[in-house]
């Protein structure tokens, strides 16, 4: 395999990683912006999400019905989520609210654990995700592919959704300025339920992706993505969309360079290595990468 | 229209409104005066249903607004436009003025009444595309304004609208609020700078620390020798 060749297969390896950790980062950022809430159990939408889906196919339905199924377990699971968890302590000191999450996280894990048991179980996804794509000696996984393509057609949806609708201007208005948006008679209620809606829907739709990827799932299996994807957003700028997309994709970057770069004996330090470079950036850009520098105006 | 009756409103342990008073009939601009922490923004922070009073009434076309939801109460017609902008700084100002519209259904009044902001703050129409944050201190005021004004309010609570501009700006708020006043807007004007709040309202309320200590039409307040004193920087002799 030639150089570009090789250059070609690691950047769709990392162009498909960080898409998953940005529709992860999404979820967490739009969230955050407007509750000032770091929802850690997050990633455990992926494990509610992934599991629904393996009960359908293991009962003879359809990948794509019970992807489907899966994606809405997921986003029902953050509606409930809100609604029992998060909106009694909504006003809360920050901090009331991020162990509220680490709570929520402890349980749906535990529920997860006594309900499937510990252990981790295959995941099949249909044969055309199995492949690879093969151009001369180039091999692209399948799965690599529709991770990307599925990604930017949801980012564009998305981006439709937050400045042509009213629901979503309201989410832009809201993460702003929580108080005016209130004032100007906007349903904040119903703005959160959206957020933790999209964001939960986009995190099932990561679940099904990696778990594919994987090939098994087990309770504990949102731990990983929803950390990655809680350095993305900080990368790109805790509480901004567009800068949680963005961290994903540098972050997925970073990754599978220094998977390439670093000596084979470092390479199971690449976490490390990631968080080292993610220290560095946030001497200098303390609000991440798009992160809002708060300007007064007299 | 609007009254408050013997209102008692707590920040914690902090007794913030200690009974407070206060009538605004139908078509009046009543002006609401007195120093940092006398109780002014609270008091319309309480009646927009943000904060709940712990005793008294509130009560508007005589319905009782104690449980009513921030949002059902700008339905109802009664908008504040909040001390220090509040602008959405992200948002584009046309977004920012179809957010202060949100709670309307009505699409061609609407359309109206965006025309009829863009005519009162001509700096508006020429900058719908631009994001709020890019706007001066005074755009971002009339901007403010103009959001509340999309909600096509029955009674405009406007906090503040002069701090911190020039006193040309201050001059061209002062002059909408007169503007509004003449159409018919009930307006609720809350204000430091005393001189000119009292030549443009009908009657007005004094606070200090919660209470209200002085009130009357405008001519009473601008008599009296303490709030000459106090609030109109006069030489007292």
């Amino acid at each position: 395999m030639t150089t570009s060749q090789y250059l070609l297969q690691q950047a769709i390896n990392a162009i498909s990683i960080g898409s998953l950790y940005a529709l992860m980062a999404i979820g967490l950022a739009m969230v955050f912006g407007i509750l000032r809430l770091i929802n850690f159990a997050h990633g455990d939408l992926i494990m509610v999400g992934s599991y629904t889906a393996l009960l359908l196919l293991v009962i003879g339905v359809p990948f794509w019905a019970a992807a489907l199924a899966g994606m809405t377990a997921s986003m029902l699971a953050g509606l409930i989520m809100e609604r029992v968890a998060y909106r009694p302590i909504r006003g809360a000191p920050d901090v009331a609210m991020l162990l509220t999450s680490f709570a929520v996280t402890i349980f749906l894990e535990n529920s997860a654990v006594l309900i499937f048991g510990p252990t981790s179980r295959p995941f099949q996804g249909p044969a055309i995700l199995g492949t690879a794509l093969e151009f001369g000696r180039l091999r692209i996984a399948s799965v690599d592919i529709i991770a990307i393509v599925v990604t930017g057609i949801l980012l564009v949806l998305l981006t439709l959704f937050i400045t042509h609708t009213e629901v979503g201007i309201a989410m832009r208005a809201a993460s702003q300025d929580l108080l005016a948006a209130q004032l100007m008679g906007i349903n904040v209620n119903r703005v959160i339920a959206y957020a933790f809606a999209i964001g939960s829907m986009l995190a099932g739709v990561v679940g099904l992706l990696w778990s594919v990827r994987v090939g098994k799932i087990d309770p504990l299996m949102g731990f990983y993505p929803v950390l990655k994807a809680f350095v993305a957003s900080v990368i790109g700028g805790l509480g901004s969309l567009p800068g949680a997309v963005l961290g994903g994709y540098v972050l997925g970057i970073l990754e599978i360079m220094l998977q390439g770069l670093l000596p084979t004996s470092l390479t199971p330090f690449r976490d490390a290595f990631v968080f080292v470079t993610l220290i560095i950036l946030l001497l200098f850009r303390p609000n991440g990468i798009l992160g809002a520098t708060e300007r007064e105006k007299i | 229209m609007l009254k408050l009756e013997n209102v008692h409103v707590y920040y914690g342990k902090i007794h913030a409104l200690k009974g407070i008073s206060v009538e605004v009939r139908e078509g009046e601009l009543v002006t609401m005066l007195g120093s940092n922490g006398a109780g002014k923004s609270t008091t319309l922070m309480t009646i927009s249903g943000i904060l709940q009073p712990r005793d008294g009434h509130i009560t508007y076309d005589g319905h009782d607004l104690g449980k009513v939801s921030p949002y059902d109460i700008v339905r109802s017609g009664i908008i504040q436009c909040p001390e220090g902008r509040r602008i959405f700084g992200g948002l584009t100002v046309l977004e920012n003025l179809r957010m202060g519209a949100v709670r309307r259904r009505d699409q061609r009044g609407t359309q109206e009444d965006l025309e009829w902001v863009c005519t009162l703050f001509p700096v508006l129409g020429q900058r719908l595309r631009q994001t709020g944050a890019t706007l001066s201190g005074g755009e971002q005021q009339m901007l403010a304004i103009g959001r509340a004004l999309m909600a096509r309010p029955r009674l405009l609570m406007l906090d503040e609208p002069s701090l911190g501009l020039a006193p040309l700006i201050v001059q061209t708020i002062f002059d909408v609020i007169r503007q509004l006043h003449a159409r018919g807007v009930t307006i609720l004007l809350v204000e430091q700078n005393a001189r000119q709040a009292l030549q443009v309202a009908d009657r007005g309320y004094l606070l200090e620390t919660g209470r209200v200590v002085l009130s009357g039409p405008v001519d009473e307040l601008r008599a009296n020798p303490d709030v000459e004193r106090f609030y109109l920087g006069g030489s007292a002799t």
